[in-house]
């Protein structure tokens, strides 16, 4: 799905529910992962005035999950490690948003090159 | 242009959050509610979120905001009917609300609020009897 505009954000959030229901997570894990979600989506549209938003169904063994891929072709950012460390924000904000994603999901992505763009891949197991 | 509604009960503001909140609505809420403190001179805000199933960063700052600015202008904030899901969520992604009321439902957010109102008007007296 593409996403540029904020309003975007939400039939995007809609769509991802439907598929946590149809994986089978819990109502927590369901909350977890659209929460993550809002702010990636944030994330691209604040610093890279937008791009796309993959959801795709995944399995390991027995286990159920759903990935989410976040691609922007925006700035990038110079240093992820200091990105991704809690209350530090470039713009205005509290700094929580990739740290606090990195704790809501089962693992977690992200690669970025100055001038580029960024991709943030994020998994979440039903039971994780 | 979609619009959270700001009901007026006496002394209190009322606000039910039923749709999904996005950035730009949630920014003004907090200004429409600001003003409306100052032009009704309103004691208190109860914000009812049962209804709202995510609270991301950006929302959970508004919250804060919000209650922040009400207490500058002499009003107290309780935030009501949060999700279980909801809660556990706003934690784990760092965000603990610190500084915000709040109530499991609209009437123990009432009676909450009604108190705090009550126990603002009589410092005079409390102070009377410390002082002894």
């Amino acid at each position: 799905m593409t996403i540029t505009r904020e309003v975007d954000v939400i039939p995007f959030r809609n769509r991802l529910k439907e598929y946590a229901v149809k994986v089978g997570m819990s109502l927590v894990n369901q909350t977890k992962i659209i929460t993550a979600a809002s702010e990636l989506a944030r994330n691209m549209l604040k610093y890279a005035g937008g791009g796309n938003a993959v959801i795709e169904v995944i399995s390991k063994g027995r286990e159920n999950g759903i990935k989410l891929i976040f691609i922007d072709k925006g700035p990038g950012i110079p240093d992820v490690k200091l990105a991704m460390k809690d209350g530090f924000s470039t713009g205005k904000s509290l700094g929580l948003g990739l740290p606090g994603t990195k704790r809501l999901v089962s693992e977690f992505d992200i690669q970025s090159e100055v001038g580029k763009g960024t991709t943030v891949t994020v998994i979440k197991w039903k039971n994780g | 242009m979609e619009k959270i509604p700001i009901l007026r009960m006496g002394s209190l503001l009322l606000v039910t959050i039923q749709v999904d909140l996005y950035d730009r609505l949630a920014e003004n809420l907090e200004a429409d509610l600001v003003q409306t403190i100052n032009k009704t001179g309103a004691k208190g805000v109860l914000i009812d979120i049962s209804a709202v199933s995510i609270i991301d960063s950006f929302m959970g700052r508004i919250i804060g905001n919000i209650a922040t600015m009400s207490k500058i202008l002499d009003a107290e904030t309780v935030v009501v009917g949060m999700q279980p899901a909801v809660a556990i969520t706003l934690v784990e992604l760092g965000l603990p609300l610190k500084g915000v009321l709040s109530a499991l439902n609209v009437e123990k957010g009432i009676e909450l609020l009604t108190r705090k109102i009550a126990d603002d008007k009589e410092p005079e007296d409390a102070d009377d009897g410390d002082s002894e």
